[in-house]
């Protein structure tokens, strides 16, 4: 077990990043020349102006129709999107590794945020499966790749959790928490958690057009 | 998965004569073929990245009148109904039954009027009416299209106009328009052909056919505010388009270009149109695009856009203001089409002494349910509007007054339908009827 | 004419010869016969006669001696006036009036709800239900879109063809202005009648002689250069168009196809067709430009077959010509009014940016200048000199090779070259307007144009 944690610390890092990033590149490029060749007629309307205009207004909470309607989605959804990034990026664990890959001295959350924010994102997690089995709207378009995307995210949470607060076989839990970040990671650039890469380019494409051409908020 | 508890469309199926016609003459392959054909042939990124971002969450389920209409039957969500359409020809590679092409082109052709009110609603961006539009593309390819939009779409390809009107009874309505107007001010023209006019001025080819007054309006308002225009007399003065909304698009860029060509030959500096939403649609953002013109190769300017103009420069004085209450419906084609909510208030407020807002209201109004090439559907699918906007009823009556101004010919439609079925005891006003009734006519016998 | 497609026709709804065909095959320039340089006042005023309320937007005639304008008399009827004449005979309605190359005058007429055309005054000897969309060629025959008894068809010199249809529009005329074709609805069609409709109820009919063929949809009849065959784009079902030659449909279908044109040399078609979402060429249904273009329209043939031109767009939103598919380094997000030289080796083209700052573009070369509007270039005959109208600040002027001329009208009219251009000597142009109320006539010299 040591052996794999060991590995999956050390070179099965780098495999994650190396597929994340190069994953992330070719879909994003592809996706680029795919839009060159057949959707210049929406491509071309892309405004830097307008899309910034349209992104700020939807990262702020309760500054968009869709985010007033749904209130405990907006709560929800910020809470856990910021919470993961800045777990992702600072808990006191991945600290560690980015020393230790990179040599670089990254700030770290408190112990204690971090442990709040983790349990934050598994609660989340929660409500976002509550809301795919119990309401009809969510439930009628739900798919197993949703399932999926949202486990993804979850059991590096709850692993992480387990292991922190020493329930259960730490090394088996640190295990399990390295490998499925790594898939995560890994299938971000693959499943619908693309949406990481690709929303920003839908966001700014409706803020474009609505811009641009419609003259009309997006919000 | 739970998608059974709904079963959805099945449910609701409408006989329609050539879906059933179209339906009939499918094979799995040919299915299969122009799904693929449509979806990796035509579209490319903005469909793929669409379907691989949208987060299912269920957010945009609040803006659809039909979803809200029907107590949120999810069914009816603008992701629902992606889902049971072109999400599953996605997920499927197009490996569909026939019959399952019957239910999703009444999804798309009666169950989406493609107002894009969900854009409000989603947070990374999908553009339902783009995707709804792409399934139309693929009934349209297999034929599967419902009878009278079927017809309306062969009247544009055989006439350049929507309504089968042949070119001499273009011309014979605009001359007993003018004779009518006459009577009224004797010395008014419709200048026909007039060219280097400031503007030529563009209808749907249902004003020549049953709603002439509203060409007779237009010349009287026009020839009192003492401006430069012209009517084409040859095609190309119908700037409908009903082949957009059924996805035939060659058709669309055919009737575009024809519109267009009409207003670069008479050397006009701008094309203004009549009071409808969906024409400006096609217009101004799409058929545009198809032709390979990023812009417009003539400004396009909407009657809401040239009346607020002709208020404000004072060329149209007013003799009285509207009294009676009236409300504000917004189209959603030239409102989240062109964001003319503004100029849209300003006019009718300059008209009418009393103006009760609706609620949403500007570019969070509801939809008509007609638009989208929906009412164009016909009599099979009244009652689909009918049921599917209770919600604009519900607004409508809400506001207590009688009268909605509504400037687009498909919002006229729908409303008085909705009006009707409610009982709610209103009626519907274009900007031009009011204009003409409130306005100085110093030319006047 | 009834789409987008069809021949160009200017803002009187006559049609104008396609763009190599102006100089060259098609309309002979008229000879205005009195080409003494400098300034003749036709009219000092062209204020309405005594008597007349009314009176619409003059029209000059070609040889710029003549000006008319519809006017209302004191009786309420509508007539013409032709310098400071007016017709004898009166009538309900006035329409579409246009001087022909040989000095007549045609106009449309209605009296007590019957229309016919009136030559000089005389009407011809029948009237019609509608009579619309007049058209005229070199053979001085004046021809119209006749509807009767709710049959519709053409009419030449007064004789409708001696079959009429359901419905017919797309009107064509040959170059040499003797032939008629249309596009015409063979079969009644009932309402929301989608399977009639299908098997096709359009064909075209040539001096009013249906193609033997109906199908779903057909669009600009078009004359090949010896009078004879008829091309025309067809639709054979909802998503496959070609063109058809006497009735007689390529093999080939494409998603989409424009206005075919015929190569006067060897009688070939070439047309700009569609193919995976772009435009080429196709010549007799085989790709003849490969299909790289965001559109490919207004073909138009050199007289001697060598050279294929057309509007191309080679980017989105960007506009130039391309001359055997190769496009001019020069774009702008609109091209309009290709016009090629009578030897068709040079062309010349306007553009514009949201149809403001209008630019004349002659062999891919741009002009000085923007314009609030231009009009249709005009070749000289010897195909050496580009003349075109345009306007700037609410006056018209005319622009030679790039050269403003030093005056300025209200209105004007397109310029007409003069005969000895051919070597360039005693180069002159007609130019004709309405100056501060007077029409005038000028004939202007290389020396009366800005350097």
């Amino acid at each position: 077990m040591q052996q794999l944690y060991n590995f999956a610390v050390g070179p099965l890092t780098w495999v994650a990043w190396a597929v994340f990033l190069g994953g992330a590149a070719w879909r994003l490029g592809s996706m680029w020349a795919l839009a060159r060749k057949k959707d210049m007629n929406a491509v071309a309307y892309m405004d830097v102006r307008f899309a910034a205009r349209s992104m700020a207004r939807w990262a702020t909470p309760f500054a968009t129709l869709g985010w007033r309607a749904n209130p405990a989605v907006t709560v929800a959804t910020f809470a856990f999107h910021i919470s993961l990034g800045l777990l992702l990026l600072f808990a006191p664990g991945h600290a560690v590794l980015w020393d230790y890959a990179f040599g670089v001295n990254v700030w770290s959350l408190p112990e204690g945020v971090a442990d709040v924010l983790t349990v934050l994102v598994i609660l989340l997690c929660g409500f976002f499966a509550w809301r795919r089995l119990q309401l009809p709207t969510v439930r009628f378009v739900t798919r197993p790749m949703d399932w999926l995307v949202l486990a993804l995210v979850a059991v590096p949470c709850v692993t992480a959790f387990l292991a922190k607060q020493q329930i259960g076989d730490n090394l088996l839990l640190s295990t399990l928490h390295v490998l499925s970040g790594e898939a995560m990671l890994m299938a971000l650039p693959f499943t619908r958690l693309s949406h990481a890469i690709f929303s920003p380019f839908t966001r700014a494409y409706m803020g474009s057009e609505f811009g641009g051409v419609r003259h009309c908020p997006d919000w | 998965m739970s998608a059974t508890e709904f079963s959805g469309i099945a449910e609701r199926r409408i006989e329609d004569a050539n879906l059933v016609r179209g339906v009939s003459a499918l094979t799995r392959e040919r299915i299969e073929r122009v799904v693929k054909a449509v979806t990796k042939g035509e579209a490319g990124a903005r469909l793929a990245v669409y379907h691989e971002t949208c987060m299912r969450c269920g957010m945009c389920a609040d803006a659809c009148h039909y979803c809200i209409s029907h107590d949120g039957d999810p069914t009816y969500s603008p992701v629902g109904k992606m889902e049971q359409t072109m999400w599953k020809l996605l997920r499927t590679g197009g490996k569909v039954d026939p019959d399952d092409i019957y239910g999703m082109a009444q999804i798309a052709y009666t169950e989406c009027n493609l107002c894009r009110r969900c854009v409000h609603y989603c947070p990374v961006g999908i553009d339902t009416g783009y995707v709804m539009g792409l399934v139309r593309r693929i009934c349209h390819r297999l034929g599967v299209v419902p009878l009278y939009i079927q017809d309306t779409a062969h009247s544009h390809s055989g006439t350049m106009n929507q309504m089968w009107v042949k070119d001499d009874e273009w011309l014979d309505s605009l001359v007993w328009q003018e004779d009518e107007a006459r009577g009224e001010i004797p010395a008014l023209r419709i200048p026909f052909d007039k060219e280097g006019a400031d503007f030529l001025y563009s209808v749907i080819a249902p004003e020549p056919k049953f709603r002439t007054q509203l060409i007779y309006q237009a010349a009287v308002i026009f020839d009192q505010a003492g401006v430069d225009w012209t009517m084409p007399s040859a095609p190309g003065w119908d700037n409908s388009d009903m082949c957009m909304f059924t996805g035939d698009y060659e058709m669309m860029g055919r009737l575009k270009r024809c519109h267009f060509e009409m207003a670069q030959k008479l050397k006009v500096r701008r094309i203004v149109m009549g009071e409808c939403g969906h024409a400006f649609r096609s217009v101004y953002d799409v058929g545009n695009r198809w032709l390979g013109w990023k812009n417009h190769p003539v400004p396009i300017v909407h009657s809401v856009e040239f009346f607020w103009e002709l208020l404000t420069e004072g060329k149209i004085k007013l003799a009285k203001k509207f009294d009676e209450p009236v409300t504000i419906h917004d189209p959603c084609n030239i409102i989240r089409g062109r964001g003319l909510m503004d100029k849209l208030r300003e006019v009718t407020h300059a008209l009418c002494s009393n103006v009760v807002e609706m609620s949403p209201t500007r570019e969070h109004n509801l939809c008509c349910c007609a638009g989208g090439g929906v009412i164009n559907c016909g009599p099979p699918f009244k009652g689909v509007r009918l049921a599917g906007n209770k919600a604009k009823a519900d607004q409508l009556a809400a506001t207590g007054v009688h009268t909605v101004v509504a400037p687009c010919h498909n919002c006229h439609g729908g409303l008085e339908d909705i009006i009707h079925h409610y009982k709610l005891g209103m009626h519907t006003k274009f900007l031009g009827d009011l204009i003409y009734d409130c306005m100085e006519k110093p030319g006047a016998a | 004419m009834s789409t987008s497609t069809a021949t160009p026709q200017t803002a009187h709804g006559q049609p104008e010869a396609p763009p190599a065909a102006h100089a060259a095959a098609g309309l002979p320039h008229p000879d205005p016969g009195d080409w003494e340089p400098g300034r003749r006042v036709i009219a000092p005023s062209f204020a309405p006669l005594p008597g007349h309320q009314w009176q619409e937007e003059p029209l000059m005639s070609h040889d710029g001696m003549h000006v008319a304008a519809v006017v209302r008399q004191e009786d309420d009827s509508f007539t013409m006036r032709v310098d400071d004449e007016v017709w004898d005979a009166g009538f309900d309605k006035v329409w579409s009036p246009r001087f022909l190359p040989d000095g007549r005058l045609v106009a449309i007429v209605q009296q007590d709800g019957e229309w016919t055309v009136a030559v000089d005054g005389e009407t011809w000897p029948d009237t019609y239900g509608f009579i619309w969309s007049l058209l005229h060629g070199p053979a001085g025959k004046v021809i119209a879109a006749v509807q009767q008894d709710m049959r519709y068809g053409m009419i030449v010199d007064g004789e409708p063809w001696e079959t009429l249809y359901e419905n017919a529009n797309n009107f064509a005329l040959s170059p040499d202005g003797r032939r008629t074709a249309a596009v015409v609805q063979t079969v009644p069609l009932g309402q929301a009648d989608i399977e009639t409709f299908t098997r096709g109820v359009y064909s075209v009919a040539v001096d009013g002689e249906a193609w033997g063929r109906n199908f779903m949809n057909v669009w600009t009849p078009v004359f090949d250069n010896r009078n004879d065959r008829v091309a025309a784009q067809v639709r054979l079902s909802h998503s496959e168009y070609t063109v058809a030659v006497n009735g007689a449909p390529w093999p080939a279908t494409f998603p989409c196809v424009w206005e075919p044109c015929f190569d006067p040399a060897t009688g070939a078609v070439a047309a700009p067709v569609r193919k995976d979402g772009r435009w080429g060429m196709a010549l007799d249904g085989t790709l003849l430009w490969e299909a790289r273009f965001f559109q490919c329209w207004t073909p138009a043939w050199s007289p001697d077959g060598r050279h294929l031109w057309a509007i191309v767009a080679p980017r989105y939103g960007s506009f130039t010509v391309a001359r055997d598919a190769s496009p001019w380094p020069f774009a702008a997000p609109v091209v309009t009014d290709l016009v090629l030289s009578p030897d068709g080796a040079r062309a010349a083209a306007l553009a514009s940016h949201d149809n403001a700052a209008w630019q004349v573009v002659v062999d891919g070369v741009v002009w000085p200048g923007r314009w609030d509007m231009a009009w249709r270039p005009v070749f000289s005959p010897c195909g050496r000199h580009v003349a075109v109208r345009v306007k700037d600040r609410g006056r018209e002027t005319v622009l030679l090779d790039g050269r403003p001329w030093r005056e300025a009208f209200t209105t004007a009219w397109d310029p007409v070259f003069g005969p000895a251009t051919a070597n360039g000597a005693g180069m002159a142009v007609l130019l004709r307007g309405i100056r501060d109320g007077a029409c005038e006539r000028w004939v202007a010299t290389p020396d009366d144009f800005r350097a």
